[in-house]
């Protein structure tokens, strides 16, 4: 159900009163909230692919690296868009993702979850690609394949999954948005 | 080491207190490691190098860390006493109100302590207060209903740590007029001997925060502004 950000439905509002915000999953009439929360919700409720590992201790490791994409990851990046650029704010979003990036070299498989996309795969797909976009609406770059070899080759991997390709907002529609959201038109 | 827990932490901490309120529910005997803040042990740095805070949670030699990772871990390592609902959509709940409370409801109730009740970050806290306030209206003892759940562990802060705040402030943020419900919450939660068992002393609580208040730039509550969690 599409939602227009600057004129929130009534549904919307109704079924998240606390933040007014997307996403929002309704199952049997039930609201579900917060990305990452749904995102276990589906766990839960549909077994047959399993999102997170079954191991209680690489459950919580998985928890804790989804929740450090979320709660520093992302905002540490956007925070270099939305201060356009400078070397501080780079420095401080690069420390971010050499997290990310050392996971990756330290597990050495195509994705956070091995051979298959979990819950950190899914909670860093903003850094797959969006943030891509970002840097190319805004002419900031700094998340080169030199620099950060590994998330560049999971990047490519996790966006040509066909399952991740079906949801994808189109390139340009997320090009068009950034330039006029930080001014580049 | 097989099975042996260790809790890194300080007593002061409501961060670490969660840990410790839930190990008690569930009835581990555990090792607490006190930490010095201000002279980190190689084995925290080790076991936490992404945040460098406590709690640490150590299970036969595996680090645990996050306050609220650490309980949905005990939860899925040990079965008795559960601390979430086993109904997918009801432990959705859980997680989306403990998510609410660490993110939204604290941060901002520990800026209007600090700020001394300024009035733009009271309106906020109170905005925030009365989410939760709301959620008790059903009658319910504790936000998981009969028994303790990971909703009321995580706000621990609120029942206990503000309290004494407001007393070293002479500040009330949560008064019984405006909270009947959340007031009465406190009292049944702190009053739990699982809890009761985990919280430090009122007067050390008491004492930090009125070196704090006269003296702003103390390290450990400075800590406490990147959050221990």
């Amino acid at each position: 159900m599409e939602e227009d950000l600057e004129n929130k439905s009534a549904s919307l509002l109704n079924y998240n009163p606390v933040h007014k915000k997307v996403p929002v999953l309704v199952h049997n009439g039930n609201p579900i909230l917060e990305s990452l929360v749904i995102v276990e919700y589906i766990d839960d409720v549909w077994k047959q692919v399993p999102i997170l590992p079954d191991d209680p201790y690489q459950k919580a490791a998985a928890r804790f690296l989804a929740k450090f994409i979320d709660d520093q990851c992302i905002p540490a990046l956007y925070k270099v868009f939305d201060r356009n650029g400078g070397e501080q704010v780079i420095a401080e979003a690069c420390e971010k993702l050499q997290i990310l990036e050392d996971e990756l070299r330290l597990n050495g498989k195509k994705f956070f979850g091995g051979d298959n996309i979990n819950n950190v795969d899914i909670a860093a797909a903003f850094v797959a690609y969006w943030l891509k976009l970002l840097e190319e609406a805004t002419e900031i770059k700094f998340v080169t394949g030199s620099k950060f070899p590994k998330i560049t080759e999971w990047a490519e991997g996790f966006v040509n999954c066909q399952t991740v390709k079906e949801v994808l907002p189109p390139r340009e529609i997320m090009l068009a948005y950034y330039k006029k959201r930080f001014n580049k038109i | 080491m097989a099975d042996e827990v260790k809790l890194y932490g300080l007593d002061g901490s409501p961060f670490v207190c969660r840990v410790k309120i839930a190990l008690n529910l569930k009835k581990i005997d555990y090792k607490f490691v006190v930490e010095d803040l201000r002279n980190k042990s190689a084995d925290l740095l080790k076991y936490n190098p992404v945040h460098k805070k406590i709690p640490v949670l150590l299970h036969s030699g595996k680090p645990i860390s996050e306050s609220l990772v650490i309980i949905e871990y005990m939860d899925d390592a040990w079965k008795g006493a559960p601390l979430l609902p086993k109904d997918p959509y009801e432990k959705a709940q859980a997680r989306f109100w403990a998510k609410f409370v660490d993110d939204k409801c604290i941060p901002i109730v520990f800026k209007a302590i600090v700020s001394h009740g300024e009035e733009k970050d009271l309106a906020e806290a109170h905005e925030q207060l009365q989410f939760l306030e709301n959620q008790l209206n059903e009658g319910k003892k504790f936000f998981g209903g009969d028994d303790i759940n990971l909703v009321d562990i995580s706000a621990t802060f609120i029942a206990y740590w503000v309290g004494a705040a407001e007393e070293a402030l002479g500040l009330k943020l949560v008064s019984k007029d405006k909270y009947p419900k959340l007031t009465e919450w406190c009292d049944n939660y702190i009053n739990c001997q699982a809890v009761k068992d985990g919280l430090p002393p009122r007067e050390i609580l008491l004492g930090f925060f009125k070196m704090w208040f006269a003296t702003p730039n103390s390290f450990v509550y400075n800590e406490f502004l990147n959050k221990s969690s």
